[in-house]
């Protein structure tokens, strides 16, 4: 009798797939429905951000990072004007401090509430998507009333923040979460006792805390499997140190725990957004040094000097002396980081990106490996993958 | 000639005329079928639904007819293009020849044959070939794991259906639909076989592979499913198919176990309406727990589904059929 060679079915995985999230695609390797092995092919967003910032001067090569994670703007733009900051030497005032720290909790809660929206929806629970959708509309107004831009805000710079946060939105930004807490106990309503939720989810993917860390995981995918490693405790940057918070962390890094951990980090970003508008101080937003920061437009009417200082500002930039930093934030998806390395010209000579989602997507083979396909569904959607980070 | 006439042509044009009066009237259905999951569902996700076609968006389900029937119908190159063409035929043929043993209301019905329910049932197992045959035929990889998941589940979850409905066959005495209503004169028989109704009503949403056991179509894992490769008409028959399944799977559950056409209590403002209504308002009943329950639940995984089928609700209603029987026999409850 001829032996016969029984071969695993291929299975091409996206990239136009619905729960490809974005433009992943997954060479997958099943036996029946059983994945034998899950093979990422990323780059198909590739546009070279890296190499255009070293084109680019400090204050131009900003707004790609919006473009990176495009979920979670304004932490990425902290973390770049964090970088450039401590290599001018400078510090922003109080007061970009708190709204800093005020729009990167609001962008935790607008890239939280996707994920969790985009795992029910991948799991078949289409309702809590469009519930937590019109929450995440509230909060991208709040984007647009400061920065004039819903997503791509380009508000948070080096020196400080781009303009004064407008009157009256303290006031809306609290009534909004007075209510969300409600929109929350809805959406665990539909889902966290669910049994079919948690048949789906509870066990699924599971990482445990050491592979975690040989991966280079972070955030609320590492704080799944019980480690409590959280930069904004761990090397405290803006006003992280004055903020009374907890850090919730998971017992055994399966999907539900990631979920459950989002959950709960959204409900203490609202105690972070409450206490900065509580003690946000009065004063400047941005750095006084005209060399760095643009004028006001009133000086300029009347100072040849602001004048200058403006058109230099926007044409050749700020020179920043020699030096490297590695600046890293703890942005809604984990780690966020920049190694900047300025030659002391108006431009970087190498900005390296450390993306979360990059080290976290090496993690879906081991965590699909022996789960059925819509478990692999399941592991991408809790891993949080954007695509716009990865491939960069 | 007056025998062809009268014993043929006349007959003929009577029955065409009876069934143009039964699928008309349920296409139409199926139609605001599409518009009021759509209506539904709105509203449980705080939104509005269709409301720009039309007054209340009333056309919209005309306009998607049109609109799917005038796109071109793409066939796949590497697709068996017959077997292709007919999966979606044989899908709404039987969705709607099931319908000609329905009773409406009292008498109304197309063919009042002894056997109705073995005849439901019959058509109703067919329907996983139309299934098969476009999971095979499209000859893509997503499409074949849907029609696997399909056939799989239909064929699981028929036969705790059928061990559901032989309880209450047990009660009623009779395979004819109509009798089986009129045995639920005096009680519906979701009150005493209260857990077959479950097991019944959810085990039609996954034999009409309708969420939370819409596994073959998994938009997230297969993207749609058996049907994936499927445009314009033939893919509008596929859809039509599965809500004229739904609404079918409706009539079903009402017949066994709701009373078919009678009004809840036989007392006077109730049965002056008519039974037909009474038919209609407790279809559309079951049909909202239908659309509540996709707005409501995540999916089921494959095999989970699987293990509902097969070690939950088959010794479950296994175990019912011998309750039930032992019941009529011990206290000699037979039915009349």
């Amino acid at each position: 009798m001829a032996e016969t060679e029984i071969q695993n079915f291929t299975f091409n995985f996206g990239p136009q797939h619905p729960a490809a999230h974005g433009v992943l695609r997954l060479v997958v390797e099943m036996d029946g429905e059983i994945v034998e092995r899950a093979d990422p092919h990323i780059g198909l967003l590739h546009r070279g951000t890296e190499k255009l910032i070293e084109h680019k001067t400090y204050l131009q090569a900003l707004p790609y990072f919006d473009r990176l994670d495009y979920v979670s703007m304004m932490a990425q733009e902290h973390c770049f004007s964090l970088a450039v900051e401590k290599l001018l030497g400078i510090e922003a005032p109080e007061r970009a401090k708190y709204i800093r720290v005020l729009f990167d909790e609001i962008t935790r809660v607008l890239n939280h509430c996707l994920q969790i929206a985009a795992n029910g929806l991948d799991v078949g629970a289409m309702t809590p998507f469009l519930w937590l959708f019109e929450q995440r509309e509230i909060l991208m107004e709040f984007y647009e009333r400061v920065s004039g831009a819903r997503l791509h805000a380009a508000y948070v710079r080096p020196g400080g923040v781009h303009q004064d946060i407008p009157a009256g939105i303290e006031d809306d930004i609290i009534e909004w979460a007075d209510g969300f807490p409600k929109v929350l106990d809805d959406v665990e309503g539909l889902l966290t006792e669910n049994r079919i939720w948690k048949q789906r989810n509870v066990d699924i993917g599971v990482i445990t805390t050491e592979q975690a860390l040989d991966w280079g995981f972070s955030g609320p995918v590492l704080r799944s499997t019980g480690a409590a490693w959280d930069l904004r405790k761990a090397e405290p940057y803006a006003v992280y140190d004055r903020m009374d918070f907890d850090i919730p962390v998971g017992k055994n890094g399966d999907c539900y725990d990631r979920y459950l951990v989002r959950l709960e980090e959204m409900r203490q970003s609202l105690r972070i957004i409450r206490q900065c508008i509580e003690e946000m101080p009065e004063g400047p937003v941005m750095v006084e040094d005209n060399k760095i920061a643009p004028p006001r437009r009133g000086d300029m009417k009347r100072s040849m000097e602001a004048l200058i200082h403006h058109f230099k500002l926007y044409t050749e930039g700020y020179h920043v002396p020699a030096g490297e930093t590695y600046t890293a934030v703890e942005a809604p998806k984990g780690e966020f980081g920049v190694y900047v390395v300025a030659d002391g010209s108006n431009r970087p000579y190498r900005c390296k990106i450390r993306a979360p989602g990059f080290a976290h997507l090496q993690g879906i083979d081991f965590m699909a490996k022996g789960h059925q396909l819509a478990d692999l569904v399941a592991c991408i959607a809790t891993l949080d993958v954007v695509f716009g980070e990865i491939d960069r | 000639m007056v025998g062809f006439w009268d014993g043929y042509v006349w007959p003929g044009v009577v029955i065409l005329a009876q069934i143009l009066l039964i699928v008309v009237p349920l296409l139409v259905a199926v139609a605001y079928l599409t518009y009021a999951e759509r209506k539904v569902i709105g509203a449980i996700h705080l939104r509005k639904g269709p409301n720009v076609v039309g007054p209340l968006g009333l056309l919209q389900p005309i306009a998607d007819g049109l609109k799917l029937l005038v796109k071109e119908t793409i066939l796949p190159a590497r697709a068996n293009i017959g077997v292709f063409v007919l999966a979606p035929i044989i899908t709404f043929t039987l969705s709607f020849i099931a319908w000609a043993v329905i009773p409406f209301d009292e008498g109304w019905v197309l063919a009042d044959i002894n056997v109705g329910v073995l005849y439901l049932f019959a058509v109703s197992s067919l329907g996983v070939y139309g299934v098969l045959m476009a999971g095979w035929a499209s000859n893509s990889r997503y499409a074949f794991l849907g029609a696997l998941r399909s056939a799989a589940q239909m064929v699981s979850y028929e036969v705790s259906i059928g061990f559901v409905i032989v309880t209450v066959l047990i009660c009623a005495g009779s395979l004819n639909l109509s009798e089986i209503v009129m045995a639920q004169k005096d009680l519906w028989f979701f009150i005493p076989l209260f857990p077959m109704f479950v097991i019944f009503l959810i085990s039609a949403l996954a034999e009409t592979n309708r969420s939370p056991f819409d596994l073959p179509e998994d938009e997230s894992a297969l993207v749609a499913g058996y049907f994936v490769e499927y445009s314009s008409m033939l893919f509008a028959l596929f859809y039509l198919g599965e809500y004229a399944a739904m609404i079918l799977m409706s009539g079903m559950t009402v017949i066994l176990f709701l009373g078919g056409w009678l009004p809840p209590f036989d007392i006077a403002p109730f049965t002056w309406v008519p039974g037909i209504i009474w038919f209609g308002l407790k279809i559309a009943l079951v049909l909202f727990v239908f659309l509540w329950a996709r707005a409501t639940f995540p999916r089921y995984r494959y095999d989970q589904l699987m293990r509902l089928g097969w070690k939950v609700f088959l010794p479950f209603s296994l175990f019912w059929v011998a309750v039930t029987a032992g019941a009529v026999v011990a206290f000699d409850w037979y039915p009349s």
